[in-house]
């Protein structure tokens, strides 16, 4: 049966004006309600008819939700800000520099005006087994098409497979989580507040989702906190052309450090399971030790422990233990014990 | 048909069998529920004849020599039943409460109570079949006579006929729709863990066409939905105070003289009379 490109099955459009009216569409529709932002990620589904939604409801006229407020010690991103706004934003240029890093890695400049920041973290993997349509664990069906013999599967996951070995593609997901953010969430029934680090959730968990909303929730709003705000930052994000593409594997850190010294750091990686992946243990290893180029090594060879590769992906094991050696030591300025 | 199965679409454009609807997890809820409140209702409404204890003193005052408590089940059967019992509670909510909105990282959890299923199953069959009377949990044609007596005990009437032997009828036939269900989960169980990782297992996801994995995942799904209704049951019947003294010995492993000869057939469920005044807390052996 060929798959109809371009041309989107029929859908009722909502655009309500307030976020309280979206949330009682969605509230009135629940599963069978599709949440549009900039769009980027729904329109692939919609146009491959893949993704048959009754009724959509479209959140560009939410103006509530669009912004970078401070809030506090830190500030509050509304989901719907575009990655182009967030970037642009001084205290966020000033303050959280990896998350500017991040999020201007994204895509292309054409993209990032149109893609918005709650967008860009809650997107669908990329996975083309399951975007294709096809019938795998992650699409309800009983098979990981990326995890046979004979997979495609360069790009996917090393770590934390479940049955599936999608990847998630958020460029902005590993900073926020290395800055200690919070994601806002609100339904009909009121709002609850999660950290960044555990809205995304893996397959074994739920196969058929990438985070924690459920139908009925939208993600409102950002929250960073003054914590980790200027500290010391590395972000990189390897691809396989510099525009435009999705990240193979990426890195985000946020450190402090008095003398030489590592004082405390958050250290995220993604690219390499279902969810990004903060490395707790490494966290720990680096913790009080010299920022140099032997506790980077260390830091590496923890990294990767229990990485599996797949027919195709060997290449990011080395590739992930030297992001988090360089995360560690830097590129340009290191110390030497 | 999708309230039933549910299918999808293979990379070939065919149509392929996938699961079972989870809807028929919620019909088997629906199904043990339903059944526990309509036979408790009854249980409570009707009138049930009890024997009367003057009779059961009479019958006790036969069988002098028989010990004061009788074995029902080893120590070996005990263990067997509650390790079982954990392994398939734990089964079932391992696959049942992410899909009821629980959600937890439960894959792991589930294959190996699956193995832990397995393999007290294994050593079931091997125990039942060199150091229990194997056959006396199992139905046959020859027990019509009680299935009958025993409906018109439930309606109650008051009927001379059959009674058990070691097992009663309901055990029995609940033991079969167990073998039934739980053979079934546990063969299409071990055939999926080849589809995912473990330590045991080089993940083989071709080992069986597409077709056939379907059939493998519906025919698990259908046992482990039937099981939830199952298990509905025999909690139900485990915790009610007329069952109790099942339960108990299933606990410790013996019932009482006086239960014996209240429940049971005397001529089926033989137990050798010591021929000497019981002695406190002796137990006798049951015969074949």
């Amino acid at each position: 049966m060929a798959v109809i490109r371009d041309v989107m099955p029929p859908f009722e459009l909502f655009q309500p004006a307030n976020l309280a009216d979206a949330l009682n569409l969605l509230d009135r529709y629940g599963n069978d309600a599709w949440i549009f932002a900039g769009g980027l990620d729904s329109l692939d589904w919609l146009k491959d008819r893949i993704r048959r939604p009754r009724y959509v409801v479209d959140l560009g006229g939410l103006a509530e939700l669009k912004g970078v407020r401070e809030s506090g010690d830190g500030v509050e991103i509304g989901a719907m800000t575009t990655l182009t706004d967030t970037v642009r934003h001084p205290v966020i240029r000033e303050r959280y520099g990896i998350l500017m890093e991040a999020a201007e890695s994204a895509a292309s400049p054409q993209i990032r005006n149109q893609g918005t920041i709650g967008g860009n973290v809650s997107q669908d993997t990329r996975c083309w087994y399951y975007r294709s349509g096809w019938s795998c664990y992650r699409a309800g069906g009983n098979i990981c098409y990326a995890d046979t013999p004979e997979a495609v599967n360069r790009e996917h996951a090393i770590l934390g497979a479940d049955r599936c070995v999608a990847v998630n593609p958020s460029d902005t997901a590993p900073a926020l989580i290395a800055l200690g953010a919070s994601m806002v969430i609100r339904s009909a029934s009121g709002e609850r507040v999660v950290d960044a680090e555990d809205y995304f959730i893996g397959p074994g968990t739920d196969i058929t989702r990438m985070n924690v909303l459920q139908p009925g929730e939208i993600l409102t709003a950002i929250r960073l906190p003054g914590d980790w705000a200027g500290s010391r930052f590395y972000f990189e994000k390897i691809r396989d052309r510099q525009v435009w593409d999705f990240a193979l594997v990426s890195v985000a850190s946020a450190m402090t450090i008095s003398g030489t010294t590592i004082q405390n750091m958050r250290l995220v990686v993604n690219g390499v399971a279902a969810r990004p992946l903060r490395l707790a243990a490494v966290e720990d290893l680096v913790r009080g030790k010299p920022r140099n180029e032997a506790t980077a090594a260390l830091a590496g060879e923890l990294a990767i422990q229990g990485a599996q590769p797949l027919r195709l992906n060997a290449y990011k094991i080395p590739l992930m233990r030297n992001l988090v050696k360089r995360a560690i030591r830097g590129v340009e300025e290191w110390t030497t014990s | 048909m999708d309230y039933f199965l549910t299918w999808g679409r293979s990379p070939w454009g065919q149509q392929i069998l996938t699961h079972v609807s989870w809807n028929l997890l919620w019909a088997s809820l629906f199904a043990g529920v339903a059944f526990l409140l309509a036979h408790a209702s009854y249980m409570v409404l009707s009138a049930h004849r009890k024997r009367h204890p003057a009779e059961t003193d009479a019958m006790e005052a036969m069988r002098p020599g028989l010990p004061p408590r009788i074995a029902r089940h080893s120590l070996a059967a005990r263990m067997f039943h509650w390790v079982m019992a954990a392994s398939m509670l734990t089964l079932l909510s391992t696959a049942f409460l992410p899909i009821a909105g629980i959600k937890f990282a439960w894959v792991t959890w589930h294959w190996m109570a699956g193995l832990v299923l397995a393999a007290s199953v294994a050593f079931h069959v091997i125990h039942a079949t060199f150091w229990l009377d194997f056959w006396s949990i199992w139905v046959g044609p020859k027990d019509l006579p009680e299935l009958r007596a025993e409906i018109l005990r439930e309606l109650g009437h008051d009927v001379a006929g059959p009674k058990p032997g070691k097992y009663p009828l309901g055990n029995r036939l609940y033991h079969l729709a167990i073998v039934v269900s739980a053979l079934s989960v546990i063969a299409t169980g071990l055939t999926m863990m080849v589809r995912i990782r473990t330590p045991l297992f080089t993940r083989n996801p071709y080992l069986l066409g597409d077709a056939s994995w379907g059939f493998v995942y519906v025919t698990h799904g259908m046992a482990g939905v039937a099981l939830v209704g199952l298990v509905i049951a025999h909690i139900y019947f485990a915790v009610r105070p007329d069952k109790w003294w099942i339960t108990k010995a299933m606990i410790l492993g013996w019932i009482t003289r006086r239960q014996y000869l209240e429940h049971h057939d005397p001529h089926r469920w033989v137990v050798a009379e010591t021929g000497q005044p019981p002695s406190p807390g002796g137990f006798g052996a049951p015969g074949s």
